[in-house]
């Protein structure tokens, strides 16, 4: 049983595909691994059994049948609480959807569903994807595998968790600003965010609609560039979906060669504020590409230093807006309809009763920068910086195919460290906000441990140019692999911090 | 630049989320310290650089005009907070005066 769980997706999928294992038999081992870690984990805010059971005999059925399954058919996955599925709740970490069951599904659940993927449930999340820890969720903190006592990222802590416990091979996440790569670092998984537009936001409940994208996670790259070509793709009921052809993501993965390719490290990031250990195994990965033949060279973004003021201002000005559906009318919580109240009112004690400090402070924020007096100042000189990101990033790819950077700062935090210090909290997506203001692709790749926890590797590319960073990521992951003796996961599961996820022992 | 707790009250009731006591008291400052931080974009925002407000060019993205299905009223409604004869129930939307 443990070899199904230690199994990638595209391992699981092609042994699903001979007849060597059930669909079935692959989802009942993975329900009896939620079922027996995540009372520590506490990744899923809901799983549904039945579901999932049915969803692998389907795929089990058509086998039998004789019918070609596609490329990930049979294998689970966790999915994060933001993509709607009809008939399962869908709350975004918050008490004010608590209940809410949606009545249609998200774009990037048709195309999971019609894959043959089996979504085992849905997972915790900072409320409405604004964190980096889990631990602004309405309902608990999500604990990372490696060690229980610290954070496993955000805001998508519970798919990165589920990876890392070997609850699910695969999890889909959004990343605003870093809410794939960050977790993907602090877990020892991969993570990418797409390039805005090539993932659809149909159907996924939206935070900052300009900076929104869906995007893969999994154990290695190769498995997250197979649920990227699932998932990605035009759409027509998203507007500002790109019509493009998707980038050939798997291949990409599977050439994972980066001879004669360039590299920019990016001088900003580094120095006062990044942990010693963190920078450490990034140069070391550095080291590994210049040793399959890439060229690094360092280049200057000096933009990036005022991208997360500019982030802090673009997101809750969207943020505020957005959130305003939440209106106590249509779905969700109703506080105070007492046949007195005014609707105003209601709103007022609804929204003050379902949203948490950090939706609050948000909205709150993005209020006063919209308001008549501060807009100028505060929203309007945010999207001239994010001109002067998007001119830094440009100016930078005329000269490399990729730049790179540690992913986040630091290693997990402990739970509690950062709670009530919002500036420290941001600082955890200061590698990863750039990317979204610019709207260009990048991914998280483990590149080793530092004091026995995960430090995840960012590559960044152009728009369009996804494909790089599955050459750059699949190339990174090969190297280290092959040094190590397996993955960074592998270590975790062999280790005596490891034992209580049970799958340890010879695959 | 000082937020006060009641510049708070006020930017809550725009926004309508009622704060308590305790929330304006404990948010005003924290609201200080991440303003002051992410004010400094103004240091690099001058009048010749133009605003971006989305990553894409993209300008009037219109669909096909053809029919399509819609979701069916009683599939939405059974996630409302309060329905009657078929339609979503509201508090009421008029002053006491009216």
């Amino acid at each position: 049983m443990s070899g199904l769980l230690r199994a990638g997706a595209a391992e699981l999928a092609g042994r699903i595909a001979t007849g060597e294992v059930s669909a079935r038999e692959v989802t009942a081992a993975h329900l009896d691994q939620i079922a027996g870690v995540d009372d520590r984990i506490k990744a899923f805010l809901y799983v549904d059994g039945t579901r999932a059971l049915a969803a692998a005999d389907a795929v089990d059925a058509k086998r039998a049948a004789g019918e070609e399954l596609g490329p990930l058919a049979g294998v689970p996955l966790a999915m994060k609480d933001i993509f709607t599925m009809k008939g399962a709740p869908t709350t975004c970490g918050s008490r004010i959807l608590e209940g809410w069951v949606p009545p249609y599904n998200s774009t990037i659940t048709d195309k999971l569903l019609a894959a043959g993927v089996v979504v085992l449930g849905k997972t915790n999340m900072d409320e409405f994807a604004m964190g980096s820890s889990t631990e602004n969720s309405g309902f608990f903190t999500t604990h990372n595998p490696w060690d229980n006592s610290k954070i496993p990222g955000g805001s998508g802590g519970g798919s990165a968790a589920a990876l890392a416990s070997f609850e699910a091979p695969l999890a889909i996440g959004t990343d605003t600003g870093g809410s794939i790569r960050q977790p993907a670092s602090v877990t020892g998984t991969v993570g990418v965010k797409p390039t805005y537009g090539a993932t659809s936001r149909y159907g996924v409940v939206a935070m900052a609609s300009s900076l929104d994208t869906p995007g893969p996670c999994a154990r290695t790259v190769l498995d997250a560039a197979l649920l990227h070509q699932v998932i990605a793709g035009w759409d027509p009921r998203d507007a500002t979906s790109i019509n493009a052809p998707v980038p050939d993501v798997v291949a990409a993965a599977r050439h994972a060669d980066v001879a004669g390719m360039k590299i920019g490290v990016v001088r900003e990031f580094g120095g006062d504020g990044y942990a010693p250990g963190v920078e450490q195994r990034f140069a070391e990965a550095l080291a590994v590409l210049e040793g399959l033949g890439a060229e690094v060279v360092e280049v200057s973004c000096p933009h990036f230093d005022y991208a997360l003021g500019a982030y802090y201002l673009i997101m809750p000005s969207e943020v505020s807006s957005n959130l305003a559906r939440f209106d106590a009318m249509r779905y969700g919580l109703r506080v105070g309809d007492d046949g007195v109240n005014s609707v105003e009112e209601v709103m007022n004690l609804t929204r003050g009763a379902g949203f948490g400090a950090e939706a609050k402070r948000r909205i709150i924020i993005g209020t006063y920068a919209l308001s008549s007096g501060y807009y100028d100042a505060y929203y309007g000189s945010a999207q001239k910086v994010r001109t002067l990101i998007t001119r830094d990033f440009d100016a930078a790819f005329a000269q490399v195919d990729v730049l790179v950077s540690p992913t986040t700062p630091t290693t997990a935090f402990t739970i509690g460290e950062r709670a009530d210090d919002p500036l420290a909290m941001y600082k955890a997506d200061l590698c990863t906000i750039p990317s979204n203001l610019a709207g260009n692709c990048a991914a998280s790749i483990p590149c080793g441990l530092a004091d026995g926890l995960p430090v995840g590797f960012q590559v960044m590319a152009p728009a369009l140019a996804d494909d790089r960073l599955y050459r750059v990521g699949a190339a990174l992951e090969a190297e280290l692999t092959s040094r190590w003796g397996g993955g960074l996961l592998d270590q975790l599961a062999e280790s005596p911090s490891g034992a209580y996820l049970n799958v340890g022992g010879v695959r | 630049m000082a937020l006060t707790p009641a510049d708070v009250a006020r930017l809550g009731e725009l926004a309508r989320v009622r704060l308590t006591e305790e929330e304006l008291v404990h948010l005003a400052p924290q609201l200080d310290v991440i303003l002051a931080s992410v004010a400094r974009v103004a240091e690099v925002a001058g009048a010749d650089v133009p605003p971006t407000s989305h990553a894409l060019p993209l300008t009037n993205v219109f669909r096909e005009d053809v029919v399509t299905e819609s979701l069916a009223a009683d599939a939405v409604l059974a996630g409302a907070p309060s329905v009657e004869d078929g339609r979503f129930r509201v508090p009421r939307i008029l002053g006491e005066e009216a």
